[in-house]
């Protein structure tokens, strides 16, 4: 489904991602370990196809695309999903007038009939049940005066109704408290599914104990410096980074 | 800098159109010689430093009001708000009442809903009493359009609510201009609502595309204690006219107002609002939503008088500049020593579309008193790059992205808005799409013989 290839990206000028090759199948879920500053939200950012970054070697192709051609919206469209790290408040915009577009450009783009309000309607509230989602939520502003919990589950929301390919949650976890946690990786466990596949972008073992990963990959300084079963993650918990970055560097 | 001076023909006319209204003669030889004496306001006045109407206008002239009124249903059809004050719509064509064409139903008794010339016919002491009182012109050059609408109006509307009544349901005061060759039109609006009144106005002002006009309107609204109107100004002027509209509140004790001023059409528009907090706990609401592209170019000033404690007032102007449009806002508060508890709040905030596009933003609060809250904000950026790629990134292409960026930044100035219906009708005529191209070429000045007398 995903394949990517010897990926530079640089901010600025400055590398981030120094040669990520990583394949991922249908169903899979991988998870993507690194310390702060390693290049793991600037993956998810260029997966999503944010301008900030600079390609400057490799590909990424998927289901057979170059995705790297491909304008955001196009991304989405194909199935791509990033469910953000900082969702970003938009005051004025309605969230269910929003998601609405949003699930028909989608549908429009699959050649499927666009959503009229009642069906819309039956989809949200079935989805919403996924992640507890407070109703009152959704004709709020677009994450405005959302609490952290509030908006990684709107997050996980917009991934269950907008029904992606591949999913990709950038640190998901984080600022979450561990009720909310449950909730949140209780819905992208019921998203599972043999068709989709899904990244998860992680600081912390913690999530995983929730969404159990196929593989665990660490990356350190913009590359990949060990793959693994579940329990890699444990490990990682237990002696921290240090080590596998100090593999990646005997390694070069 | 070319510079508007006044044929003896052009006084001769202002002369002939004084005696039409012979009620108003001492008045309106006033305003004419205020406006004689000082002329038009030149970009050397700060208050008309943006907005150099002088170099577009060079003289005025006047038509005859066209009687032809099959040429002018469909512009009152396609300007009547979608019928929402059918019953309650008045029409004016350049300026004059068209009974014909409007309607004033179902109103409660003693209200006043009719032209101008008709009340001083049929109220003159009313009319009297309150015309002119509250737009001076005696500061020109600063109110020179004043000064000339004053003394060259023929006509207008004239609502009156007595004690105690409530009209329900809006009002419609829709002036239209002909267009005809180099005209200027002088409407002339005067509201007023005794204790405990109510209503509910919009002023329309529209016009077509394609010809060079001077709409010149002056609004005077008085609020007896208590009074509560709910008013609107919409401006859909031709692509080609020059707009000027100055507005004088007075606003009397424990009275609300509001207004929302829309400015979508015209080459140059300025509009002026003042509003006079004369007594104790009244609430004031000066909000507006200005859209230019092309080469448009908008000028919004307000000045709100706190002169009574426990006043509140609150104030949000937004700018959606495009292109090489051209935006202005002042801001003028001033609280006098006896305004104590006065509350004002005042925010203007601009999103630029376009590098080209520029604002003069001037908050100018002027305070008296010393137990008063008063802020004032004014922001000026661009639609948010994170805003756009998170919609994008959900699969919204990025004109419709744009389109709800645009409009979410412009909900906060409408969301005061008390008549849904209006809400509705404006949130399609606002974000429709609107062919810039028809506000790039601006016409010559209007140019016509100047020195000769």
């Amino acid at each position: 489904m995903l394949e990517i290839k010897n990926l530079h990206a640089s901010v600025a000028g400055t590398e981030i991602l120094r040669g990520i090759n990583l394949t991922v199948l249908p169903g899979e879920v991988h998870a993507i370990m690194g310390p702060n500053g390693s290049g793991k939200s600037t993956l998810a950012g260029v997966l999503a196809g944010k301008s900030d970054y600079e390609i400057t070697e490799g590909s990424v192709t998927f289901n057979g695309m170059n995705l790297l051609d491909m304008e955001p919206e196009e991304r989405a469209r194909e199935g791509v999903f990033l469910a953000f790290q900082y969702p970003v408040e938009i005051p004025g915009v309605n969230n269910m007038y929003f998601l609405k577009a949003a699930v028909n450009a989608i549908r429009k783009h699959r050649g499927e009939e666009e959503l009229d309000a009642v069906d819309f309607l039956q989809l949200v509230k079935e989805k919403m049940k996924l992640v507890e989602m407070d109703q009152g939520l959704l004709n709020r502003p677009v994450n405005t005066g959302f609490s952290g919990g509030e908006k990684k589950r709107n997050e996980i929301f917009h991934m269950a109704v907008l029904d992606p390919k591949l999913a990709i949650l950038d640190e998901t976890d984080s600022g979450l408290d561990i009720d909310a946690l449950r909730v949140v990786a209780g819905g992208v466990n019921a998203l599972r599914s043999p068709e989709r596949a899904t990244i998860v972008v992680t600081h912390y073992q913690r999530l995983l104990n929730y969404i159990v990963p196929d593989i665990v990959h660490v990356l350190v300084d913009g590359r990949i410096v060990r793959s693994g079963p579940k329990e890699l993650a444990l490990e990682l918990e237990a002696n921290g980074y240090a080590p596998a970055a100090t593999l990646q560097s005997t390694r070069s | 800098m070319a510079q508007t001076t006044l044929s003896t023909d052009y006084l001769a006319t202002l002369d002939q159109l004084a005696a039409r209204l012979p009620a108003l003669t001492e008045l309106r030889t006033a305003a004419r010689a205020a406006f004689h004496d000082a002329g038009l306001p030149t970009v050397e006045l700060e208050d008309w430093r943006f907005t150099n109407i002088a170099a577009r206008l060079l003289r005025l002239e006047f038509v005859a009001p066209t009687a032809d009124a099959a040429a002018q249903s469909d512009a009152v059809e396609t300007f009547s708000l979608g019928g929402l004050a059918s019953s309650r719509q008045l029409v004016f064509i350049d300026g004059a009442y068209r009974s014909d064409l409007s309607a004033a139903e179902n109103l409660p008794a003693g209200v006043t809903l009719t032209g101008l010339a008709d009340a001083l016919g049929s109220q003159p002491e009313l009319v009297t009493s309150l015309l002119g009182k509250y737009a001076p012109f005696e500061n020109a050059p600063e109110a020179a359009f004043v000064a000339l609408n004053t003394a060259g109006f023929t006509d207008g509307a004239f609502l009156h609510v007595p004690n105690g009544v409530v009209v329900e349901g809006p009002i419609h005061l829709l002036y239209l201009t002909t267009g005809a060759a180099t005209t200027a039109v002088h409407p002339r609006t005067l509201i007023a609502l005794g204790e405990h009144a109510q209503a509910s106005v919009i002023e329309s002002y529209a016009g077509p595309d394609g010809a060079a006009y001077l709409t010149n309107a002056v609004s005077e609204i008085v609020l007896g204690p208590a009074a509560v109107l709910d008013h609107y100004r919409l401006q859909r002027e031709g692509n080609q006219a020059l707009f000027v509209h100055t507005q004088h509140i007075h606003q009397d004790r424990a009275s609300a107002f509001s207004t929302h001023t829309l400015s979508i059409g015209s080459a140059m528009t300025r509009n002026d609002v003042y509003a006079t907090l004369a007594g104790e706990g009244i609430d004031c609401v000066l909000d507006g939503l200005y859209m230019p592209t092309g080469k448009q170019h908008v000028d919004n000033h307000t000045t709100i008088n706190h002169a009574a404690p426990h006043c509140r007032s609150f104030e949000i102007y937004k700018g959606i500049l495009d292109d090489q449009s051209r935006g202005g806002f002042n801001g003028k508060i001033f609280v006098q020593p006896d305004a104590q508890k006065t509350d004002a709040k005042q925010t203007n905030q601009t999103l630029l579309l376009s590098d080209d596009a520029q604002l003069d933003t001037k908050p100018q609060l002027e305070i008296f008193a010393d137990d008063v809250r008063c802020t004032h904000g004014a922001t000026i950026g661009q639609l948010d790059q994170n805003h756009l790629f998170y919609l994008r990134a959900r699969g919204i292409g990025p004109t419709l992205a744009r389109q709800m960026l645009i409009h979410a930044f412009a909900a906060e100035a409408l969301e005061r808005m008390k008549l849904e219906p209006l809400r509705t009708y404006l949130d399609d005529i606002l974000f429709a799409h609107r062919p810039k191209e028809l506000f790039v070429e601006l016409s010559e000045p209007v140019s016509l013989d100047l020195a000769t007398p």
